[in-house]
């Protein structure tokens, strides 16, 4: 006898590396009962260039570049996190002013990150326009990025110690009208879509992750808080000054996808907060450790002129500088959760090895768990709600 | 029929016919122009400005560039279906446009020329037929690619394009009622004294969701929903035969301009400052417009709960609709 339930036949349909929706090289096979899901398999790998091992080989101030480079979408988490890191280990306390500037910097990056994510998720269910104009607000952005350290992406302008350099001069001004500017964005964005009908058909009840699961799954970041969990480092474990602002941390109930749309939302005007505190109370001061010559760079003017200046300026970016011995772990909320660099130093200038605890990796697996028993067509909703960066996945 | 007026009534179908074949062909070219051009205005872009003066030629570097494309055929596909397919959709979506009518009668020398291919007193069914075996073209095309994403797209537009002719024809029986004829020349004629939308306005609502759907257009272009199935139906086609899929879509979103028009708008007519034929072309373009601009604001919906929706919403409020508008001639 024939038992129909077990003997139905089923399709493999191989998602990906190259496919519009799946955010960089993600593979996804997926096993198909007409068009529902009963299996699926995520393949990751496509975009592993072994930054991890790489860093190895390079003094503490190269490594910056490398690690902006792992969730290309928010560098300055990734900065933050890593010069944390070694500031742990060589007990630098940075003053006021750095830990104003690099919570600037980080809120601002939150926002961009978000603005990428809501435009390429309104993209995959076929809202086009919402993701033209996401990129236009996250291009203000991205100018005041390039006002500070010359880039737009993978601007490596954090410093171990602090800043090379200040804000330039009408940054603050310029940052003050995106502060302006941008909540009405926000409600732009929301009339599109947060009381569509089609959306919300779209999103409410899908992909649900129960609080337990994602707990159980190691997820991090607005993934989690959707589900209902409370958990965000900038207030468990506030690093950087974040003691000092005042922020609400939003969760949702529900744990689908439109409770994650809602969270990240009500995420970047937090954000938005957080920044007009910041900029209020933004302290005067140097921007680096200024005791510390050993890791700082003297004024590219002395350097030029003077000969001690020029040969220490030489010395330590020849040879860098030495970390005592010891292993650390710093964890920082990035936009997709829970970014945290476990770092050995042997004493040299060298890291001996840095292991990277990256948000999307954790996240991703619980894809798998969101996926079964849902339509193709939601498949990609799914995806796109765990906001994964490829780069960020396999490093 | 004297053999002369023959002879001037046969000229003057055979010019019709020329024309509206290349008018057909020429607006479709812009159409694509202006949807990328409206879209971008919408998006804060500026849209196509390179080939001519503001990008109107764009559409021509478009088509030339389609011909010099290497023509593909995928191991495994069934070489005759994947031919044909994309010759069935066009071939409809023209075929459709024969019996809308767009102007009042030209009279050439005592002769009466309609402007209209062909008068049919079966109009309306023509139409539905039509759109029936429009369907092939998508799902022959998904069938033979031998391709999974092909497939669902040809299983998904098979389903949808299906159901949808029940609300899409049932919307149209008010106006038929109406107008007491089912060829589209009365039932403009009908529309003399005021246009049936104003009594139809319900019907007409179904009329426009199902031919959204019919022309797969966003926001129920699931057939081809690229982010899910990279192009669906036709992610196998290449070079001209994909040409030939992109015109027949457009093809088809004019014709159900029009149609809209001459069911519900009053077809060409008009105040007398405007000659009817630019009425016609006035009206249509509004239409197009719409759905240009509904492609522009709106997500997709998922399939299976559109096909939900014309089952237990749209179908059920069609029947009862025919039964007010019975009631109210009665």
């Amino acid at each position: 006898m024939v038992n129909t339930e077990t003997e139905r036949d089923t399709m493999i349909l191989n998602v990906g590396p190259q496919h519009p929706s799946t955010h960089g090289v993600l593979r996804v096979v997926l096993e198909l009962d007409g068009e529902i899901v009963v299996n699926s398999n995520t393949v990751i790998g496509y975009l592993h260039t072994g930054m991890e091992k790489t860093i190895e080989s390079e003094r503490y101030v190269q490594a910056i570049t490398i690690v902006d480079r792992m969730d290309y979408l928010s560098c300055f988490f990734n900065e933050i996190g890593y010069i944390l890191a070694v500031e742990k280990l060589l007990g630098i306390e940075v003053p006021e002013r750095v830990k104003f500037m690099r919570i600037i910097l980080c809120e601002l990056q939150r926002i961009a990150s978000h603005l990428v994510w809501l435009g390429t998720h309104a993209l995959e269910l076929g809202a086009m326009s919402v993701m033209l104009y996401t990129f236009r607000e996250r291009e203000l952005i991205l100018e005041l990025f390039e006002m500070c350290s010359g880039y737009r992406m993978n601007s490596g302008y954090m410093r171990v110690g602090g800043f090379y350099l200040d804000f330039p001069d009408g940054f603050i001004d310029r940052l003050k009208n995106f502060i302006n500017v941008f909540p009405s964005k926000i409600n732009e964005y929301e009339t599109l879509l947060t009381k569509n009908i089609i959306w919300k058909e779209r999103t409410v009840g899908l992909g649900v992750l129960s609080a337990e699961d994602a707990i159980n799954f190691g997820v991090s970041g607005p993934l989690l808080r959707a589900s209902g969990v409370k958990w965000d480092i900038r207030t468990a474990h506030p690093y950087s000054g974040y003691e000092l602002f005042e922020f609400d941390v939003p969760v949702g109930t529900h744990g689908d996808v439109y409770d994650r749309y809602l969270v990240r939302m009500e995420e970047m005007r937090q954000s938005l907060r957080i920044i007009s505190q910041a900029v209020k109370n933004l302290p005067s001061g140097p921007v680096n450790v200024v005791d510390r010559p050993d890791i700082i760079l003297p004024p590219k003017r002395n350097a030029e002129l003077g000969m001690e200046e020029m040969i220490h300026h030489f010395k330590i970016v020849s040879a860098g500088f030495p970390v005592p011995e010891g292993e650390t772990y710093v964890a920082v909320e990035s936009a997709r959760g829970e970014l945290g660099f476990y770092l050995v130093s042997d004493g040299g200038n060298k890291p001996y090895r840095l292991k990277v605890r990256t948000p999307s990796f954790a996240n991703l697996q619980a894809l798998p768990l969101m996926l079964k028993g849902i339509m193709i067509s939601d498949v990609i909703a799914v995806i796109a709600s765990i906001d994964i960066v490829l780069g960020d996945v396999d490093r | 029929m004297p053999k002369e007026v023959f002879i001037i009534w046969l000229v003057a179908k055979i010019i019709l016919i020329l024309l509206v074949f290349i008018g057909l062909l020429l607006t479709i070219a812009f159409l694509i122009y202006a949807e990328r051009k409206l879209i971008a205005f919408m998006q804060s872009r500026i849209g196509p400005n390179r080939v001519g003066p503001i990008g109107l030629l764009q559409p021509f570097a478009d088509i030339t560039k389609l011909f010099l494309k290497e023509d593909l055929t995928p191991a495994g596909a069934d070489r005759f279906l994947f031919i044909l397919a994309p010759c069935i959709s066009v071939f409809t979506a023209f075929m459709a446009f024969a019996i809308i009518p767009f102007g009042r009668d030209l009279i050439i020398h005592n002769v009466r020329i309609p402007l209209q291919i062909t008068n049919l007193n079966v109009g309306v069914l023509y139409l539905l037929a039509i759109f029936a075996i429009n369907v092939y073209g998508i799902v022959l095309a998904g069938w033979s690619s031998n391709s999974k994403y092909s497939f669902f797209g040809g299983m998904r537009s098979c389903a949808q394009m299906i159901s949808y002719e029940l609300p899409l024809g049932l919307s149209m029986v008010g106006v038929l009622l109406l107008s007491h004829s089912l060829s589209l020349r009365s039932i403009v004629a009908a529309q003399s004294r005021h246009w049936f939308i104003l009594m139809q306005f319900p019907a007409f609502i179904v009329f426009l969701i199902s031919s959204i759907a019919e022309t797969n257009r966003a926001p129920f272009d699931f057939p081809e929903a690229e982010t899910e199935l990279v192009a669906g139906y036709h992610t196998e086609y290449s070079s001209f035969k994909f040409a030939m899929f992109f015109m027949a879509e457009y093809a088809s979103m004019i014709t159900f301009s029009a149609l809209a028009v001459t069911l519900f708008f009053g077809g060409w007519l008009g105040p007398s400052f405007f000659p009817p034929f630019i009425w016609f072309l006035l009206k249509v373009a509004a239409m197009l417009f719409f759905f240009i601009w509904l492609r522009a604001t709106y997500p997709r919906l998922r399939y299976d709960k559109l096909m939900m929706f014309q089952w237990k919403v749209l179908l059920p409020f069609s029947l009862i609709w025919i039964l007010i508008t019975g009631a109210m001639i009665i």
